[in-house]
């Protein structure tokens, strides 16, 4: 188990990127960055649609090695100007891409999005400082970012160097229900979703071309992250089916994918995890013995399972046991 | 070597709250531990002498938890009938007494589990004081941080709702006279005092459960006192022998003069 591999500190010196990923991991919030011990570097744009590019990111957590390009990111050139999503998951992280857009387009970089509260898709925002962008988020980013944000600069400081983490940038534009943004004949639609992976999360449709940008709402291969809302999730998850879109940009997976299948997967990890977290409050089984046993089945499906699972367990027990 | 206060007041925290995160703590050395161990021991039990055991008390916590505002602990006595009180001490939360369970008559002491906030890499120590007055203990090493800092809920005035309400599962197959084990569940954002208002940026003065009664008739199962380091919505199983006439029933109280009472029948609520 990878967790295994992890708590052998005794015969070397734990490593203080072990112990940010251990501290993040553990410190009562999600954080969707663990480091891994051969991270890869950051791979490179794959244009989706037309001037849509999106970088995958790893199933890995946030190393010096990957510089916290950990989350799909990307960017839309209209005929005006460039919308990026996510804002990348450190200043490195958010300086390659700016870099990569100059690149292939002189267009002003007029908005930046932070899809929700997470590091890996908040802390390269600074790195579009000289571009003064609006920086948009969902309306309880905010919140969110004051409660948390200095404990994730802390964590990620650590892994990856103060001067190369960023720090943390509050949004300029609040996103209450849904917004449009036009960046020259392409409209695109933000919608602030209801507590789901977070309580604050921000999904993007393009219009023209029908695709969909769920970010975190949609995790595809690495293991969801439950930071929210469990019913809230699979809720919201009705809603977008509801857009009938074929195509999205997952927050982690691919750059593309099918959206009914990468729902239907997602689907069925979140029902699993709350139908068998339901019957162990029901049958009456404690809280550290549901976190081990619920959702075994989901294990050889997802990266990284072992690390998330049971955490996700105890937030879904505990939104649970009230109902 | 740092030893934090151990005095520190419950309005001491809520006044002062500590730093968001002590990554400090994460690098004590075992002597530093020991020493702020032994300090703790001496603030809560004086002189009295604390013998090591692996039979009398055990300790059931995650290595590392999952979630540092909720990390689940089974305290279990096998030698039940010897057991008068037992004490939950993290040592390196800001308060470090984060439970005193003294059992009564109707009390069946074999096994207790409370979730509680872990704020740093801490030393977590369970304290069993038997009938005839001694002390015997043992300790466990968790890795977690922040849990004492972590927001309780979107805004105050959401983790306040419902504040008081109570609920109370038994597990099945207890006989009359038998031992039952019950799940107790109150609703109570149980603010530690280093939680952040998000609206106000200000953090929400603490306000905990620091009693709970818990008795069947007029017998008594439990008192229990608590600190900070109880989880939002504190959730308790414990067993009790339900002899004679019920009910069980609940008092609680916290840090604010909230009092709440309420009575299960053991009979039909399951």
């Amino acid at each position: 188990m990878l967790r295994d591999a992890f708590s052998q500190p005794r015969s070397k010196p734990a490593s203080a990127v072990l112990v940010t990923r251990r501290e993040a991991l553990t410190c009562g919030f999600c954080l969707c960055c663990l480091p891994s011990p051969a991270g890869a570097a950051p791979r490179g744009l794959t244009e989706v649609g037309p001037d849509i590019f999106v970088r995958s990111g790893l199933h890995e957590e946030a190393t010096l090695a990957n510089a916290g390009g950990i989350a799909n990111i990307g960017f839309i050139v209209g005929r005006d100007s460039v919308l990026v999503t996510d804002s990348c998951g450190s200043l490195v992280d958010g300086q390659w891409l700016r870099a990569e857009i100059r690149k292939r387009t002189d267009k002003p970089i007029r908005h930046v999005l932070i899809t929700h509260v997470h590091p890996d898709h908040s802390f390269g925002a600074a790195a579009f400082a000289e571009d003064q962008p609006a920086i948009i988020g969902h309306h309880a980013l905010r919140a969110a970012l004051e409660a948390r944000g200095e404990f994730y600069r802390k964590r990620l400081a650590e892994a990856l160097g103060p001067d190369r983490a960023g720090v943390v940038v509050y949004p300029t534009e609040e996103v209450r229900d849904g917004i449009e943004i036009d960046l020259g004949v392409r409209v695109l639609r933000l919608i602030a979703h209801g507590r789901a992976h977070t309580d604050c999360d921000l999904s993007m449709l393009d219009v023209e071309t029908g695709l969909l940008f769920p970010a975190d709402l949609l995790f595809v291969r690495r293991v969801p992250s439950l930071d929210g809302s469990l019913r809230g999730w699979l809720n919201e998850i009705e809603k977008l089916k509801r857009l009938g879109v074929s195509r999205a940009v997952p927050g982690h997976g691919p750059a593309v994918v099918d959206f009914a299948a990468a729902l239907t997967d997602l689907t069925r990890y979140l029902s699993v995890l709350r139908d068998e977290t339901r019957k162990a409050i029901t049958a009456g089984v404690s809280i550290a013995d549901a976190g081990r046993t619920v959702a075994q089945a989901e294990r050889n499906r997802w990266a990284l399972f072992d690390d998330y699972n049971e955490r996700n367990v105890i937030q879904a027990y505990k939104e649970l046991e009230w109902e | 070597m740092k030893i934090l206060p151990l005095a520190l007041s419950v309005a001491l925290i809520g006044a002062t709250p500590a730093p968001y995160v002590v990554a400090a703590d994460t690098t004590a050395t075992s002597d530093e531990r020991a020493a702020r161990w032994k300090a703790i021991a001496q603030y809560i039990f004086g002189d009295r002498k604390i013998e090591p055991t692996d039979t009398l008390i055990k300790l059931d916590a995650p290595e590392r938890a999952e979630d540092a505002a909720l990390m689940p602990v089974t305290l279990t006595m096998p030698e039940k009938d010897k057991i008068k009180s037992v004490y939950l001490v993290i040592d390196d939360n800001p308060s470090p007494l984060a439970a005193h369970v003294s059992f009564g008559p109707a009390a069946d002491p074999g096994s207790l589990q409370l979730r509680v906030r872990v704020d740093t890499y801490t030393n977590v120590h369970a304290v069993a004081e038997t009938r005839d007055g001694r002390l015997f203990g043992t300790v466990a090493f968790v890795k977690a941080s922040g849990g004492c800092s972590a927001p309780v809920a979107s805004s105050d005035d959401e983790a306040m709702q419902g504040i008081g309400e109570m609920r109370m599962k038994f597990a099945e197959g207890a006989g009359p006279g038998k031992s039952m084990q019950a799940t107790l569940m109150v609703r109570h954002p149980n603010f530690s005092g280093m939680q952040m208002n998000q609206l106000t940026r200000n953090y929400t003065p603490s306000r905990y459960i620091d009693k709970l009664s818990v008795s069947y008739g007029d017998r008594k199962i439990f008192d229990l006192d608590a600190d900070i380091s109880l989880s939002t919505n504190p959730v308790i199983t414990f067993s009790f022998v339900p002899e004679g006439k019920g009910p069980l029933k609940v008092i609680a109280s916290d840090t604010k003069n909230g009092r709440w009472e309420q009575s299960f029948d053991t009979t039909t609520t399951n």
